[in-house]
């Protein structure tokens, strides 16, 4: 699998694929415009809106919420969407998963790239890349160790493949020596990669 | 279909590499294309499962070795020729040509973005009740569709353990190919990593997946 390209993003490249796509999408986007289907501005209010508003701060909030107040806790288990919702807006089919001492989850899609956007915003790249997606459901604790993460050897580890429209946010388990800190400093440790799975929240210094 | 995109289970992809700090968009026209794959969407031009099986469809050599949004930007592109809402002269000119196919939800337009920030829903009533409660054992079909399907080929023919009832959704392997939403009950069934891998698999270890039910037998 060819990794990811780190250039940065120049008009006056050559002959690369980069310059060719720019080309090739800007082509498409003019034809869609002059077709009446899409506003450029709507475009660009989309990405905007995730490269700034719709990100991981969106569901560490959640879980900070969940790890100071019981009954929510207990309302976004039983339904995601729902307990959620009292906050803001909300789309349905979320499924928040609970890690514990006895259990660790793990999201992956094998099939594509389903992901939480509401939660988390957009799905980095290796989520969505061949080594994350065949690995996950078959070897989790490698998967785990890729991310240096190493499980007591009696945990269950559950692996949710996002097979459909429902999407999984994993509640991780709160630190210790974390008593009595607000929900904004509790949300400032909950790491995107914790609400996948596949890291844990920071380790308090 | 039996694509490269059906990844569970394969060998051979080495670690997953994880870059640090990663920003949005590696590019700017993977954001425009983004935009642009939503748009198409929310304007009802374009299912988000005829955008998934245009990505399936992409010859497996090019799907392994493009990047992310150039696989979308290349789903996006067929599945408008599909669609006939573009045309193939009017991609090679770089402008449009013909009159435009009327879309359900007319042009995407400004005031149309608060509203794709939330998911749409895919829950739709049906007549006939769940077959399956949460405890019953289910096997996997043997289901080889060269069309869309969400059953991944690594439970197919395994038995698993119904876990919840998630509703009654629209159905992929219909929606897809325009056969219209066809709701059918959705279930989460979980494996154990033995019944999926073989006897010397992690004991520790369970996956599940979202399963229609269509795709389940008793077992």
């Amino acid at each position: 699998m060819a990794t990811h390209e780190h250039d940065h993003d120049h008009d006056h490249d050559h002959g690369s694929e980069l310059s060719e796509m720019q080309l090739r999408v800007r082509a498409l986007e003019t034809i869609l415009t002059e077709k009446g289907y899409v506003d450029p501005a709507a475009l660009d209010a989309i990405v905007e809106t995730y490269e700034t508003k719709i990100g991981p701060r969106n569901g560490a909030r959640v879980v900070a919420k969940a790890w100071a107040d019981p009954a929510f806790k207990k309302a976004l288990l039983d339904d995601a969407s729902k307990a959620i919702g009292t906050l803001g807006r909300v789309g349905d089919h979320l499924i928040a998963v609970e890690n514990t001492p006895e259990r660790h989850n793990i999201v992956v899609c094998t099939l594509c790239s389903c992901y939480p956007w509401e939660m988390l915003g957009l799905p980095p790249v290796w989520y969505k890349a061949a080594p994350y997606r065949s690995r996950a459901v078959k070897d989790p604790r490698g998967v785990l160790a890729d991310f240096g993460v190493t499980l007591p050897k009696e945990t269950e580890v559950r692996v949710w493949d996002s097979t459909a429209e429902t999407r999984f946010l994993v509640l991780p388990m709160r630190p210790t020596g974390t008593e009595g800190w607000s929900e904004e400093q509790l949300a400032a440790i909950v790491t995107r990669d914790s609400m996948i799975g596949t890291g844990l929240p920071k380790v308090l210094s | 279909m039996n694509g490269v995109h059906d990844m569970g289970g394969m060998d051979g992809f080495g670690k997953v590499e994880v870059e640090a700090n990663e920003p949005t968009f590696h590019h700017s026209w993977e954001g425009r294309v983004m935009a642009m794959v939503r748009a198409m969407g929310a304007n009802g031009g374009l299912n988000i499962d005829m955008q998934r099986f245009s990505r399936e469809s992409i010859p497996p050599a090019v799907y392994l070795s493009s990047s992310y949004y150039k696989k979308w930007f290349l789903g996006l592109t067929s599945t408008l020729l599909d669609r006939k809402l573009v045309g193939a002269d009017e991609f090679a000119a770089g402008h449009s040509l013909h009159k435009s196919a009327p879309l359900p939800r007319g042009t995407f337009g400004v005031k149309d973005v608060e509203r794709i920030k939330t998911r749409g829903s895919f829950q739709r009533d049906v007549a006939n009740p769940p077959a399956f409660k949460p405890g019953d054992k289910v096997r996997m079909k043997n289901i080889n569709p060269p069309t869309h399907t969400r059953l991944p080929r690594y439970v197919r023919g395994h038995v698993g353990t119904i876990e919840r009832i998630n509703g009654s959704h629209v159905f992929p392997d219909s929606f897809a190919h325009g056969h219209g939403e066809n709701p059918q009950w959705l279930y989460t069934v979980v494996f154990s990593a033995a019944e999926l891998w073989g006897a010397d698999a992690d004991p520790t270890v369970k996956v599940s997946v979202d399963a229609f039910e269509p795709y389940l037998d008793r077992a």
